[in-house]
């Protein structure tokens, strides 16, 4: 049989048993048939990614959203094949290619753990590095040990724009490896994983837009793309506004890292940002879901980082719900629950759900946040008084949570 | 700082803070305040001197590199080690056991020296821990709880005495977990260990105050207790 033959084959395979997973109602399909296609043809990726223009995007927080945007902005030029149901391990990345065989481009979230091997095979034609902090300290293992096996990575990448966020540390000594790095300053925000330099250990110091080491030379390379509040500035000089439907700040520098990564590849600013501003939600996250009584928006945090920026976009005075799993996927360790500043919560009625309630109670406990527990997320938006509720879940609880509360 | 105030040295934080280890600082100063006590978390960061008049230290966990920055630089203070001998209780967690005792073997097959207050040795082992961990200790009368997640093999010498026997994950590795010697008490057990143990928070406060202090009673932590407990059954 011929490689592509091959390729085709078990690229028909893999669908029928998505098709199989999904009629059974095992699941969503797309994994299944991914690994189904992969272990018939392990060259699959590589097959299915030659001859289309890809755009890998990664790093801790952030790949989901990002890598809509820059599908959204992508398809300003031809369709574009893309892994939106969050399935970024390479099972997941082989799906979506194959179900979208004619598309030109394509737009792969990637597990940061995978993307040495995805990049190798795909070789993709820009790479985006939104951000490095922990997060799963079971499962990932160290964020520096992640930090240098990127940058072994990009070194071997020749063809590849890495486009990274120089305002983390670590983000910045992992692209510094590529041959054609994009720097865009974002603004510095979580640098809990980033005091001591990843190259030498010293102590780094941040001075207003700065930052360097105070023993080697590594220091904070010149962005060519800046975010300024709601501008991004662009290397040609030019300023665009983002004006999202999404908020926060963390979603502004995502919107910034896309702009960026879709210039390499062809789309201009001004056009990507109009077709940003078409985005209201990310799988669920920031929509709000209109109950009975409650009328619930929906967000995800599952680390330090990403709670940091939850609890700014949280609308004052709204209660809160928090729920907690500690899946694998979610990491079993919940140890980072006390890394974030729950004490803002004070003030605010607050549920703690999910399936380590127990865990978050304890941590709410010494924050001082009086709080009730009702372990099942949605009984526990139905214990709080009509009106607006901000629910705050991690990974798993936060998918479960989609799939139960129908949006009407 | 008042004199009455106490005094919770919060070591290196920004090196040694992996596993949500100010949480363990958090922990005894509110059981602190919540029993009338003035109470303080003070952290000493690289760029100063550690205090040799605080009332009790804390170091936490922290990767490799971070872990043999620490080491560096706890080893050239003197304020830590005339405090441990004066008595001040000092606990250490994960890398922090390791920079404790008296050698530590990092990932990089390089031997660095520890501080020494503690008798025991670190060298890599076979396999990463990464478990749930259950110990009964040798000091209290209810079992610890806590997550590891450690690649470190820790043996002790008879300077130091276990701080309790393993039930349930790796520990040092030879059935042990921790160690103790006098004040200082190391362990492998994050959660963080205070939060999730509030008998060894007290032992730790106890030595500070010179007395014995009576439970705090709250819900929450009894109910994650329990759950943690109960999930060792399960298995």
């Amino acid at each position: 049989m011929s490689t592509r033959l091959r390729t085709r084959a078990s690229v028909a395979a893999g669908r029928l048993t998505a098709w199989f997973s999904r009629t059974a109602r095992l699941g969503r399909g797309g994994v299944i048939g991914g690994r189904v296609t992969l272990r018939l043809d392990p060259k699959a990726l590589r097959r299915l990614g030659r001859d289309r223009t890809v755009v890998i995007v990664t790093g801790t927080n952030g790949k989901t959203t990002t890598s809509l945007m820059l599908t959204r902005a992508l398809e300003a030029l031809a369709e574009v094949a893309h892994n939106g149901d969050g399935a970024n391990m390479p099972d997941g990345l082989v799906a979506a290619l194959a179900a979208a065989p004619e598309a030109p481009y394509a737009v792969l979230e990637v597990d940061e753990t995978y993307v040495p091997w995805v990049a190798e095979q795909v070789q993709p034609a820009a790479l985006v590095l939104l951000n490095l902090s922990r997060d799963q300290l079971d499962r990932v293992g160290e964020v520096r040990m992640m930090e240098r096996d990127l940058r072994a990575a990009f070194a071997g990448l020749s063809r590849t724009v890495v486009v990274a966020n120089c305002d983390d540390v670590l983000v910045t000594s992992a692209a510094s490896a590529a041959a054609r790095p994009v720097w865009v300053g974002t603004g510095r925000r979580w640098s809990g994983d980033s005091v001591s330099c990843p190259r030498c250990g010293g102590a780094i110091t941040h001075t207003d837009r700065e930052w360097r080491c105070a023993v080697c030379a590594f220091a904070r390379p010149e962005a060519t793309w800046t975010l300024d509040g709601d501008l991004v500035h662009t290397p040609g000089g030019r300023q665009v506004d983002l004006d999202l439907r999404l908020p926060g700040e963390a979603n502004r520098a995502n919107a910034a890292l896309a702009l960026a990564a879709a210039h390499c590849v062809g789309v201009p600013p001004h056009t990507a940002a109009a077709r940003l501003r078409t985005i209201t939600d990310i799988g669920g996250r920031y929509r709000t879901i209109r109950r009975t009584r409650h009328s619930v928006r929906l967000m995800l945090a599952k680390n330090p980082a990403g709670w940091a920026e939850t609890l700014r976009v949280l609308d004052e005075d709204t209660p809160v719900v928090v729920a907690v799993n500690a899946h694998e996927a979610d990491g079993r360790d919940l140890s980072w629950l006390w890394d974030v500043h729950f004490e803002r919560l004070r003030g605010r009625q607050v549920v703690v759900a999910g399936e380590r309630s127990a865990d978050l109670a304890v941590r709410l406990c010494y924050a001082e946040v009086p709080h009730w527990s009702a372990p099942d997320p949605v009984s526990a938006i139905d214990t709080l008084p009509p009106g607006g509720v901000e629910l705050v879940a991690n990974y798993t609880a936060f998918r479960d949570l989609v799939d139960r509360l129908p949006d009407v | 700082m008042s004199d009455s105030t106490v005094g919770i040295g919060l070591l290196l934080p920004e090196v040694l803070g992996t596993y949500g280890d100010s949480g363990n600082a958090q922990v005894l100063c509110k059981r602190l305040q919540w029993r009338g006590y003035d109470a303080e978390v003070v952290p000493v960061s690289l760029d100063s001197e550690v205090p040799s008049t605080l009332d009790l230290y804390l170091l936490g966990g922290g990767e490799d590199m971070a872990q043999v920055l620490a080491a560096d630089f706890l080893r050239d203070s003197a304020g830590l080690r005339s405090a441990a001998n004066a008595g001040r209780p000092v606990f250490g967690v994960c890398a922090g056991l390791q920079i404790l005792g008296t050698r530590f073997r990092g990932v990089d097959g390089v031997d660095h020296a520890g501080l020494g207050l503690l008798d025991l040795v670190t060298g890599p082992s076979q396999q990463r821990a990464v478990a749930e961990l259950i110990v009964e200790p040798n000091l209290l009368d209810t079992p610890l709880t806590g997550f590891e997640n450690h690649q470190g093999s820790s043996v002790l010498g008879p300077g130091s005495a276990p701080l309790g026997r393993v039930v349930r994950g790796t520990g040092n590795g030879d059935g042990t977990e921790g160690a103790v010697t006098d004040h200082v008490v190391g362990t492998y057990l994050h959660g963080p260990a205070l939060a999730r143990n509030p008998e060894l928070a007290d032992l730790l406060l106890s030595w500070v105050l010179g007395h014995a202090l009576k439970p705090l009673d709250l819900t929450e932590v009894e109910t994650l207790r329990s759950e943690r407990l109960a999930a060792r059954r399960a298995r």
